[in-house]
């Protein structure tokens, strides 16, 4: 996979907080993240959200992270973003973004990387807008805390930033209300306010899960228009897989809170090979093909992040679990390093791309 | 073919096929003014007069952009809401304007499920409590008492009957649809209206709701009114899809006709809007996505003629001029435009041509009608 890596190193524990092997930055990624860890202590016991994910981002590609609701996504992209309250969060790993690590840094430090190199976009633009301000005063606002200008000229900034997102009449729409806004003119409005300073680094929570299908496809448009003009290096995060396969370079899919499958947007959709990536094929429905007359549904529910299925986290809903007595229930699978093509099943490759091509393929 | 006149539908199919019938439907929510003295001001024409029909033991497909009145549209056939204007007909009675004590009996055959598995079940009752209500609230006599009744449900939806005295919170999304579910299915009805029902689910979990409904369809020989945003979903799962466009409803056809051979332009530019989950034909996809511009009209003060018109690249001076009606242009296929898709225009090239024929008539005059 061009310009990423993968690994997963499991045995971390709360009381072994030192990951595997360290290495310098990568001198060439503008994003590194190294082994990351995101527990969160709760009456119940410890949420290990995030359990070692590694992966790397270059300037102008588009990562897409997948993965069902509650496999880590959003703790990913916050994790990278410090705002994680530390008191309630242990993070653990790395977060090299152009050669400066982050989760070492200073907390005013990470505040100031986030808003002038990093930014984000939410699935729920209420969510990241207050209601009691206007739309144009709270662009202004986070242009005029990483720029030294007058009002007036971070307003002509807002205005620009609006009618360049494609919100109609932005002279006059600059001073509405969130709430006056339709859904999709508060997302794109959001998008103004994540991309007025030119950050390097969008992250992307589920932009468009909100939205109907004419709006979704004119703010992926838009995403990849600006990506082209700033060349900004973009995470997407969404669990529908025809977003990612319209805007991804390369694909990680996670599982409980780990790596399971990364690769290109290409090998990841024509030669999955990861048991849980065909169940997510699968059991989705497609437009462009002739209709099947079922689903397949992956069966079971999603894991437990407190009490993670042993071995392969997979292994409770996986239908190949244990065939041909591999070690599903006791070794956690690791990712193959280096490669183009990461996958963390005990399957033989050879052995799950002939399951691929001879059972999964012929069902899609 | 449903959304044709009353008297076109009668001679094309006995009526008894039809549970549900409705003509003319309107929904209109009064805006007020003033904090003393309210006063209308306005309305929001949620449902502006639209008509299609039911058959018994299908799939209908309910689709279109936000706030296009598809969950009004629910809301009226499930008589959560009283329709300010038109009729709606469930097994040849007229319930539009029944009172809440005249609705109680019909309630049982009438079923809604809603899309937010997370707060449309009380956190504060057990299963049992949530999916037996029905039975209580109802009075319904149960040959084996109620507990009994609730486990067979559970059952029925793929739950564990042990699960009888858990809360919600217990449950993941995909079970606590199934909870919702099984609450809809507890008085046997013969439709139900089911408003974006997987939407707030995982894909994996999805397919197995979807497969669910399918199941139960066969089995009780349910009727499903399918409300949803997912175009992928709705192929997947109707027998015939309706397109609404701010209030009105634009088109209805057979499924596999909707999908190959869209005739309104709205349904075009929607089915054009769907990503498609290969990444290997982004850039054609891409290429021959239709943008719809132009402002998003208000259903407060929908345009004049065609609704879609301040975004059709089609739209033309009688557009605006008359509201175009529901015809129906291939066997139960219904379109309310008057310039319909044709072939050619299928592809971005022949796309092109239509927007310069549209654009070299006279242009549209200003004055409304
Ligand atoms: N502050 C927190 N304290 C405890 N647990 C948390 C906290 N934040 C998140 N979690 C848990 O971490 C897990 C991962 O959550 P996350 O929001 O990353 O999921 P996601 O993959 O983004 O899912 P979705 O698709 O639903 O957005 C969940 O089980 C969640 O309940
Ligand atoms: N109780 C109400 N009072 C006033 N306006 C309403 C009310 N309910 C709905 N509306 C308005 O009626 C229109 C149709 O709403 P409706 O909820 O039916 O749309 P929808 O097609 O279900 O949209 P979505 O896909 O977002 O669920 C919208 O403009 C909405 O704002
Ligand atoms: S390791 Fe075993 S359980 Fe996990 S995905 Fe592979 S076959 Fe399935
Ligand atoms: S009636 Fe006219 S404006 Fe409306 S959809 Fe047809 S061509 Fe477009
Ligand atoms: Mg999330
Ligand atoms: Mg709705």
């Amino acid at each position: 996979m061009k310009g990423a890596h993968m690994s997963s190193t499991n045995s971390f524990t709360t009381t072994d907080p030192v990951p595997g092997p360290r290495r310098g930055p990568d001198p060439t990624a503008f994003l590194d993240v190294r082994d990351l860890r995101i527990h969160f202590p709760t009456d119940d016991g410890l949420v290990k959200a995030v359990d070692g994910i590694s992966f790397t981002l270059e300037r102008g590609r588009t990562l897409g992270i997948v993965g069902e609701s509650g496999s880590g996504k959003s703790v990913t992209s916050l994790g990278i973003l410090g705002l994680h309250q530390r008191e309630h969060a242990r993070v653990g790993g790395e977060v090299w973004l152009d050669g400066e690590e982050l989760i070492s840094a200073s907390p005013e430090r990470v505040r100031q990387l986030r808003g002038q190199r990093m930014a984000m976009i939410f699935q729920d633009p209420l969510t990241a807008m207050h209601p009691y301000f206007t739309v144009g005063a709270q662009i202004v606002e986070a242009y005029r805390v990483h720029h030294r200008v007058s009002k007036a000229v971070a307003r002509k900034r807002a205005v620009d930033l609006l009618g360049r997102v494609g919100i109609p009449q932005p002279a006059k729409r600059v001073d509405d209300y969130p709430h006056q806004f339709s859904g999709g003119m508060r997302q794109r409005a959001m998008i103004a306010m994540a991309l007025v300073n030119n950050p390097d680094l969008l992250i992307a929570d589920e932009p468009t899960t909100a939205l109907d299908v004419t709006v979704q496809a004119q703010i992926l448009d838009l995403i990849r228009d600006l990506q082209e003009e700033f060349g900004s290096a973009v995470l997407m995060i969404t669990h529908d897989l025809g977003v990612v396969a319209e805007l991804a370079d390369d694909i990680l899919v996670m599982y409980g809170g780990r790596c399971v499958e990364e690769g290109s947007a290409q090998t990841l959709f024509r030669r999955p090979e990861h048991p849980y990536a065909w169940g997510l094929l699968g059991s989705m429905p497609r437009v462009d093909r002739e209709n099947r007359d079922r689903l397949i549904p992956i069966k079971g529910t999603p894991p437990s992040l407190i009490n993670l299925p042993s071995g392969c986290a997979f292994h409770p809903r996986c239908p190949y679990q244990g065939r041909d007595g591999i070690p599903c229930r006791t070794e956690v699978p690791s990712l193959a390093q280096g490669s183009d093509h990461g996958v963390a099943c005990h399957i033989a490759p050879a052995e799950r791309r002939r399951i691929f091509a001879e059972d999964i393929a012929p069902a899609l | 073919m449903s959304t044709t006149t009353s008297t076109e539908r009668a001679a094309a199919r006995p009526a008894t096929d039809d549970l549900l019938q409705v003509t003319g439907l309107e929904k209109h929510f009064p805006i007020t003014r003033g904090a003393f003295i309210r006063r209308t001001v306005g309305a929001v024409r949620a449902v502006d007069g639209i008509d299609f029909t039911v058959r018994s033991g299908e799939t209908l497909g309910l689709v279109g952009e936000s706030g296009c009145g598809k969950s009004t549209t629910g809301r009226l056939i499930s008589r959560l809401l009283e329709p300010t204007g038109g009729k709606v007909v469930f097994e040849g009675r007229d319930i539009s304007h029944l009172s809440n004590r005249e609705m109680r009996p019909l309630r049982r055959e009438v079923q809604m499920i809603f899309q937010d598995p997370y707060s449309s079940l009380n956190p504060r009752h057990t299963v049992g409590t949530i999916v037996g209500a029905p039975f209580r609230v109802q009075d319904i006599p149960t040959s084996q008492g109620v507990k009994r009744a609730v486990q067979d449900l559970l059952k029925l939806v793929g739950l564990n009957p042990e699960h009888y005295n858990r809360y919600p919170h217990e449950f993941s999304g995909g079970q606590r649809q199934r909870i919702g579910i099984a609450r809809a299915l507890a008085l046997r009805p013969k439709l139900i209206v089911a408003d974006e029902p997987v939407s707030a689910l995982d894909v994996s979990i999805q397919a197995q709701v979807v497969n669910l409904l399918g199941d139960l369809q066969r089995e009780l020989n349910l009727t499903y009114v399918f409300i949803a945003h997912d175009l992928s979903v709705v192929k997947h799962i109707s027998d015939r899809v309706a397109v609404m466009y701010l209030g009105k409803i634009v088109e209805v056809a057979p499924r596999d006709a909707l999908y190959a051979t869209p005739m309104h332009p709205y349904t075009l530019a929607l089915l054009s809007a769907v990503p498609v989950p290969d990444p290997d034909r982004r850039d054609r996809a891409q290429r021959e996505r239709i943008l719809l511009t132009g402002d998003v009209p208000s259903p407060i003060d929908p345009p004049s003629g065609c609704r879609f018109r301040t975004r059709c690249w089609k739209a033309r001076e009688l557009c605006e001029r008359e509201v175009p009606p529901l015809r129906e242009l291939a066997t139960g296929h219904v379109v309310a435009c008057h310039f319909p898709v044709e072939e050619a225009e299928r592809t971005p090239g022949g796309r092109a041509a239509a927007q310069q024929a549209a654009a070299s008539v006279p242009p549209a005059t200003t004055t409304p009608v």
